[in-house]
C-alpha cells in the first residue's frame, strides 16, 4: 500500500473515459432535447418491450449454444496433454487477430443466397440454406463471435484443478462420470461464470452482428440505441435511457447469477 | 508589352513547374476534411486535387443524410465540406449549421445547369453547389421477376417474390416509397398520411430479406435478391457487373434528388473547402467522376463532353416527361421530422 500514487493514472482513466460518459448518459437520459427535466424517454420505452426481448432471448441462446459447444472443448483441451492443445488454442485465437466487423462481414458472403455455402450446397444437390436476415444468423454470429470467451476462461480454471484432487475422488472409489460430476464441474463454475458474462454482455449489446447477419430485421437493443445516436432516428436521449435501463438488467441478472454462484464469484470478470 | 506577357507567361510557367515538383512531397498547404456518401466520388480525383494543390485531402463516408446529420450535430467531428442531398441542406440551413460560401472563389460555378440554380431547398443559392443528381427507382433482376408485375411501386409489397426484396434503410426514402404508393406527397406534413405510409411498411416486413443501403450492391449484382430500390446511377454500375439487371421508374412517380457540396458552419478550412468545391466543378474532373459513378451530372460542359449513349439515355437525363413524374424532397417542420424519427424506430422495432 506504499505505492497509492501509482493508481493516479488508473483512477484518472476510469473518471474520464468510464465515469464521465456514464454521468453524460444518465443526465441525457433524464432530459428533453431543450434541456428540461423529463421521465418521458422511460415511460416511452414499454413500446420497445419486443426488442428488449429478443435480445435477451438471442443473447441466451447463444450464451447456451457457447457452454454446449466451449464447455466440451475446453475440457478436452485442459486434459490433453500433447502438441494438439497449442495447435487447438492457436485456431481458437487464430480469428481474434481478425478485425471483429470483417469476421462477420465474411459471414454474410458465406451465408448468402448465392454465397459459398449455398453453391456449395447446391453442386452436392443439397437443399439450399436459407438463413441470412434471421435470426438464427444473428445467433450465429455471436456464437461464432464469443465462443473463445467462453472456451479460455473455463479452459484455464479447469487446467488449475489439483490432480490430486481428482486422484482422491478415483482412490475413494468415483468412477469418471462420478469425478466429473462431483469435482471438476463444481470447481470449474467460476471459469463457466466468467464465460457466461464474457459472452452475454457483449452478445445482449452488438448491433454489428443483428445488422449485418440480421438484414436490419431483428433489431437488437444494440441497434435500437445507435439508431437514436447515429441513425436514422436521431434521439440521443432516448438511446441514453435505453442504455441506461439495459445497463440496470444486465447488472442485476449479473448480480443474480453470481449469488447463485455461492461466492464462487471472484473470477467472474465485470 | 510583349516583353512583359512573356516575362509573366515564363515566370507562370516557372512556378508551375516549381509547385510541380514540390507537389508530389509534402502537403504544405493545409487540409481539407471531406465527408461524403459511400460509394460516391472516383477517389483518384482527390488524388489529383493534392497533387494539384498541395492540400492534404482527409476523407470519410457516411451512408445516410440521418447518419451525417447525426455526426455533425454531435459536434465531435471536423468536416470542410458535406455532400448531403436536398432535404437535409434545407433542414442544415434552418438551423443555421451551413457557411454561405465565397463564390469568388468557385468560378466553376458558372458551368452549373442553371435549371438547378437557385433550388428551392437553398432559394438564394448561398450556402450550396450541385454534386449529382439523379432519379430513384426500382431496380430488379429480369431473370428473377415476371415482366407483367413491373410498373408500380406495388411490386416491392408483392408476394410472389417474399424473401427475394430489399428496402431502402434510411426513413426519408422508405416512407417517401410508402407515400407515393398511397398516393400522397413526399412532402406532406399530415401526420395521419405518415402513421399510414408507415403502418404499409410494417405489412411489408415480413417478404422482405432485409433492409440495406450500399449492401444492395452485393445483394442484387450477385443474384440475392431480386428488388430493391436505388440510384439510377448506381444501377448502371451494378449493371456493369450483372447484365441481367433492369430498372423502372414506378408510375406513380418518383423522387428526384440533388446532392450538393455545402461548408458546415464554423469550418476550420473554408477557403481549401472552396478550393475542393471548385476543383470538383471543373470540366475535366467532374467527367472523370461522372464516368467513374455514372450520375447525372450538373455540369453542362461534362455532359457535352459524355458520351452521348449516355447524355441522351432518358432515366440519366429526363426530359420534361419524366420530370413532371417526380418530385423531390423538401424540408420538412420540427415536429414532422419527430414523427419521422419516432415512427422509423416504431418500424424497425416491430416484432
Amino acid at each position: 500500500m506504499k505505492h497509492k500514487s501509482l493508481a493516479i493514472p488508473y483512477v484518472g482513466w476510469m473518471a474520464l473515459f468510464v465515469v464521465a460518459p456514464l454521468i453524460l448518459v444518465v443526465v441525457y437520459a433524464f432530459t428533453t432535447r431543450e434541456g428540461g427535466f423529463t421521465l418521458d424517454n422511460f415511460s416511452n420505452m414499454v413500446q420497445y418491450a419486443g426488442v428488449f426481448g429478443r435480445s435477451f432471448l438471442l443473447a441466451f441462446l447463444a450464451t447456451l449454444v457457447c457452454i454446449l459447444l466451449g464447455y466440451p472443448l475446453a475440457l478436452l483441451l485442459a486434459r490433453e496433454q500433447s502438441r494438439l492443445r497449442g495447435m487447438a488454442m492457436l485456431l481458437i485465437m487464430l480469428p481474434m487477430w481478425m478485425n471483429f466487423l470483417l469476421r462477420t462481414y465474411s459471414w454474410v458472403f458465406l451465408l448468402e443466397r448465392n454465397g459459398f455455402f449455398n453453391t456449395l450446397l447446391e453442386t452436392v444437390g443439397l437443399p439450399k440454406l436459407d438463413i441470412i436476415g434471421t435470426p438464427a444468423a444473428v445467433v450465429l454470429g455471436m456464437v461464432y463471435n464469443f465462443l473463445p470467451f467462453m472456451v479460455l476462461p473455463i479452459f484455464s480454471v479447469i487446467e488449475k484443478i489439483d490432480p490430486r484432487v481428482i486422484e482422491a475422488a478415483q482412490d475413494l472409489g468415483a468412477n469418471s462420470a462420478q469425478v466429473f460430476r462431483r469435482v471438476i464441474f463444481p470447481l470449474s463454475l467460476p471459469g463457466v461464470l466468467s464465460g457466461v458474462t464474457m459472452v452475454f454482455i457483449p452478445s445482449v449489446s452488438t448491433f454489428v452482428i443483428s445488422r449485418l447477419l440480421g438484414g436490419g430485421m431483428n433489431l437488437l437493443l444494440g441497434d435500437l440505441i445507435e439508431m437514436q445516436f447515429l441513425g436514422s432516428a436521431y434521439n440521443p436521449h432516448l438511446g441514453s435511457a435505453i442504455s441506461l435501463v439495459m445497463m440496470v438488467i444486465v447488472l442485476v441478472s449479473m448480480g443474480l447469477m453470481n449469488r447463485f454462484g455461492e461466492g464462487e464469484g471472484e473470477a467472474v470478470l465485470l | 508589352m510583349k516583353k512583359t506577357l512573356a516575362i509573366a507567361v515564363s515566370a507562370a510557367m516557372l512556378t508551375g513547374l516549381l509547385s510541380a515538383c514540390g507537389g508530389s512531397g509534402t502537403a504544405s498547404n493545409g487540409e481539407v476534411n471531406v465527408y461524403n456518401w459511400g460509394e460516391y466520388i472516383d477517389e483518384s480525383v482527390l488524388d489529383d486535387f493534392e497533387a494539384q494543390t498541395g492540400i492534404k485531402v482527409n476523407y470519410q463516408y457516411y451512408d445516410s443524410n440521418e447518419t451525417m446529420y447525426a455526426m455533425l450535430s454531435g459536434g465531435g467531428a471536423e468536416y470542410d465540406v458535406i455532400i448531403p442531398s436536398d432535404y437535409m441542406i434545407a433542414r442544415l440551413i434552418s438551423e443555421d449549421m451551413l457557411e454561405p460560401l465565397n463564390f469568388d472563389n468557385i468560378p466553376n460555378f458558372s458551368d452549373i445547369d442553371p435549371e438547378l440554380k437557385n433550388p428551392e431547398y437553398d432559394p438564394e443559392n448561398l450556402y450550396s453547389v450541385p454534386y449529382m443528381w439523379g432519379l430513384m427507382g426500382v431496380i430488379y433482376n429480369t431473370a428473377m421477376v415476371d415482366e407483367a408485375d413491373l410498373g408500380s411501386w406495388d411490386l416491392l409489397w408483392n408476394e410472389k417474390y417474399a424473401g427475394d426484396i430489399v428496402m431502402i434503410d434510411n426513413s426519408r426514402d422508405a416512407i417517401g416509397i410508402a407515400l407515393k404508393s398511397l398516393g400522397y406527397s413526399y412532402n406532406t406534413t399530415d401526420e395521419t398520411q405518415i402513421v399510414e405510409a408507415v403502418d404499409l411498411l410494417i405489412q411489408q416486413r415480413p417478404i422482405l430479406q432485409g433492409y440495406v443501403m450500399d449492401e444492395i450492391f452485393g445483394k442484387l449484382e450477385g443474384g440475392n435478391a431480386a428488388i430493391g430500390t436505388y440510384y439510377y446511377g448506381d444501377y448502371l454500375t451494378m449493371l456493369e457487373s450483372n447484365p441481367d439487371l433492369g430498372f423502372y421508374l414506378p408510375e406513380e412517380g418518383t423522387n428526384i434528388y440533388v446532392d450538393a457540396m455545402c461548408i458546415p458552419k464554423g469550418a476550420a478550412n473554408k477557403e481549401n473547402a472552396e478550393a475542393f468545391i471548385n476543383f470538383m466543378c471543373s470540366t475535366e474532373v467532374g467527367l472523370k467522376n461522372c464516368e467513374a459513378i455514372w450520375y447525372s451530372t450538373p455540369l453542362l460542359s461534362v455532359r457535352e463532353e459524355l458520351d452521348p449513349e449516355v447524355s441522351s439515355d432518358p432515366y440519366a437525363y429526363p426530359g420534361a416527361e419524366i420530370l413532371a413524374q417526380c418530385e423531390s424532397y423538401a424540408g420538412l417542420p420540427q415536429n414532422i421530422l419527430d414523427l419521422y424519427d419516432s415512427e422509423w424506430t416504431r418500424l424497425k422495432s416491430a416484432t
